[in-house]
């Protein structure tokens, strides 16, 4: 996967709270075999109407917001199917973060296989973000490596916590599975025990 | 040191643990399916990796499988799903169970059946819904197709260790009232997020009192929590649900099993991160109103005002939610008209379930503006069922009868409630368009979704006879 570390973008607010992986990516673009080519179908019933035409009240139809690379929303981000779509689709539209007060276990997981960052922020601070960011485009600077959130407009700087092994996996880019091949031997003794 | 179960469980498959590292955790069953496998079978193949244990893995084809006739697949890319994990099985060396073998079924279904689930296991399947494994005393997760990949290569985890949550349902449970209405409430009263991070431990009078089956409904909806996982501990209802199971140890060696899977129940005395209760005399056959499973209410009641709550956000995510679904705010839930009945899911669609259905429709006949399906949720179901003449009961009442698999419940088959209609569902989401673009989705009981088939209408199955009026 891509590794990732600073990213400066406007936000896109998506002031929702409890989006599920159904909104996310619908069940009738699942039946793909490959793992590219979803952006197209993210929040594609928000996006567009039974015709097939654009919402013009979605954020993601507001021309303000294009080519954004951080995604903001409220509480419970991801809930719902395990679906790792949702990611995929999130990445090929072409965000890198998204920031909430909180997301459900699987999607934030799926996030990190796939080279996105997810950032928890203080209530508080997202609710200002998606006032603010929806009045006026906000620009974001994300820094992985310094743990931050900094906003251009007020200048505010905030920090976010990320746990250590899933900041270096981020920051190199590393394939998960060739990393847990050199605990073969513990694996192996593992199984070993197991099976006495 | 007296441990919850979760502790117990989760201790033993701990392969290493490592300051500023999640844990190493091994994996005993891998579950599999066509949606969610494909990208990481093709994962294995560009990176010349093998499937580390085709014996631990098994798999079935459940999501896209049609229902009125297996034979034809009508839609080529979900055909195209079903043949790369005939494929892809057969390259890797993995059990399948595919679209008609006996053994097909929702893959939470098949597990238990099959005696694949077993205490103190842990188990993960690219599916949300693989918590119902819980049941049993089983650590089981859904993962997404990144960690699919994983542990066919590696049959591990890197996993943090979760918090611990007790959810106590003290008291006994009123006549009518399900598993199903246990669960819905449960998320009512304590939000679809309070599990993050936790696995949840059922636990109290109300629970030891429930059959396997039904404890299966409560852990499969503990992921609309929020939660990791739910599981209860075991006791002897679990051993004699398995005790003879294909899988299962024969003999001497089931008794020492059986022994074993006991003594993981959570120590007397043991401390949770944080403990919810719950008393059973409070709870009523469910009905949801809104767009995440934890908009409900018991049947009693009526879709709430925007001034029950204080926060405008709130106040906008029922306003949302009620526009979507075509209801006005205090509208009683009795007065809700239904169009669409489906019977069906990895929540309820085993046989104990398809029983408390057929007790409320036989003799009666399924509403003419409405149109109700059963999907029983593997094939031995459906041949269980068939053997007590549960497809006659409800064939005569004018449910049609349907072969085994995820169906309606997430609607990527051609089982789909059109634009705007209204399902009384028996599954475990009523998200968006979950049961079809601009579907309105309630989710209840079996017993709940068969009275509402019969009346057109909710109703309360506490007062069948009004079913006759």
């Amino acid at each position: 996967m891509e590794p990732i570390n600073v990213v400066t973008s406007i936000m896109t607010p998506l002031d929702r709270k409890n989006v599920d992986t159904d909104q996310i990516i619908s069940k009738e673009f699942l039946k793909r075999i490959e793992r590219t080519g979803f952006g197209k179908y993210l929040f594609y019933h928000w996006r567009f109407d039974r015709e097939g035409k654009a919402n013009t009240d979605f954020v993601l139809n507001d021309s303000r917001f294009e080519g954004s690379q951080i995604l903001v929303a409220d509480e419970n981000f991801g809930c719902g199917s395990s679906r790792e779509h949702a990611p995929w689709a999130i990445l090929d539209y072409g965000f890198r973060v998204v920031i909430a007060p909180g997301f459900a276990d699987i999607f934030h997981n799926n996030c990190f296989k796939n080279g996105i960052l997810p950032i928890r922020l203080a209530q508080s601070e997202i609710d200002s973000l998606l006032a603010d960011g929806q009045k006026t485009p906000v620009k974001l600077t994300v820094d992985l490596e310094q743990q931050t959130v900094t906003r251009e407009d007020t200048g505010a700087n905030l920090r976010f916590e990320i746990d250590p092994y899933s900041r270096q996996m981020l920051l190199n880019g590393w394939d998960e599975i060739s990393l847990t091949f050199q605990y073969e031997e513990q694996i192996a003794a593992y199984e070993e025990r197991m099976a006495r | 040191m007296v441990k919850t179960i979760i502790e117990k469980v989760w201790d033993r498959h701990v392969v290493t643990e490592e300051e500023g590292k999640p844990d190493l955790l091994y994996i005993d069953l891998h579950l599999l399916h066509e949606v969610t496998s494909p990208q990481a079978f093709e994962g294995l193949r560009l990176a010349g990796r093998k499937v580390r244990r085709p014996e631990r893995c098994y798999a079935t084809m459940d999501h896209n499988v049609p229902t009125r006739n297996i034979k034809t697949v009508s839609d080529p890319t979900a055909l195209k799903q079903m043949t790369t994990l005939e494929k892809n099985c057969k390259e890797f060396g993995i059990e399948l169970a595919h679209m008609t073998h006996p053994d097909q079924g929702i893959v939470h279904i098949i597990g238990p059946e099959l005696g694949l689930t077993q205490p103190g296991r842990t188990i993960v399947c690219g599916d949300s819904h693989t918590s119902t494994h819980g049941a049993f005393g089983a650590i089981a997760f859904g993962i997404g197709t990144s960690e699919v990949e994983h542990v066919l290569s590696t049959q591990t985890l890197w996993q943090n260790r979760p918090k611990t949550m007790e959810v106590k349902i003290f008291g006994e449970l009123g006549t009518g009232v399900t598993a199903k209405d246990v669960i819905l409430a449960v998320i009512a009263k304590f939000g679809i997020d309070v599990g993050t991070g936790h696995i949840i431990e059922f636990t109290g009078e109300a629970i030891r009192n429930l059959s396997m089956e039904e404890r299966m409904t409560i852990c499969n909806m503990s992921i609309e929590a929020g939660a990791k996982a739910g599981m209860i501990s075991p006791d002897e209802t679990t051993v004699e649900y398995l005790r003879g199971r294909r899988h299962v140890p024969e003999g001497e060696a089931f008794e020492v099993a059986a022994a074993e899977w006991l003594a993981l129940a959570t120590d007397e005395g043991a401390v949770y991160d944080t403990t919810l209760t719950l008393d059973a005399a409070d709870i009523e056959p469910f009905v949801t109103w809104g767009t995440n499973p934890a908009m409900g209410t018991g049947i009693s009641g009526h879709v709430p005002y925007a001034s029950d709550y204080a926060s405008s956000s709130d106040k906008e995510a029922l306003k949302k939610a009620i526009t979507y679904m075509g209801l006005e705010e205090g509208m009683r839930l009795s007065d809700i008209p239904i169009q669409h009945v489906f019977i069906g899911s990895c929540t309820n669609a085993r046989l104990s379930d398809l029983r408390a259905a057929a007790a409320i429709v036989e003799g009666q006949h399924v509403h003419p503006s409405v149109t109700a399906i059963v999907v029983p949720g593997s094939r031995s179901v459906k041949r269980l069922a068939e053997q007590e003449g549960l497809d006659e009961v409800f064939k005569v009442a004018g449910f049609e009868w349907r072969e085994s698999g995820c169906s309606m419940c997430l609607a990527m088959n051609d089982d789909v409630v059109p634009a705007g209609e209204r399902c009384a569902s028996t599954s475990n989401r009523n998200f968006e368009g979950r049961q079809g673009t601009g579907a309105r989705t309630h989710l209840v009981s079996p017993a709940m979704a068969a009275a509402a088939a019969i009346a057109g209408r909710f109703t309360d199955i506490r007062k069948v006879p009004v079913l006759q009026d």
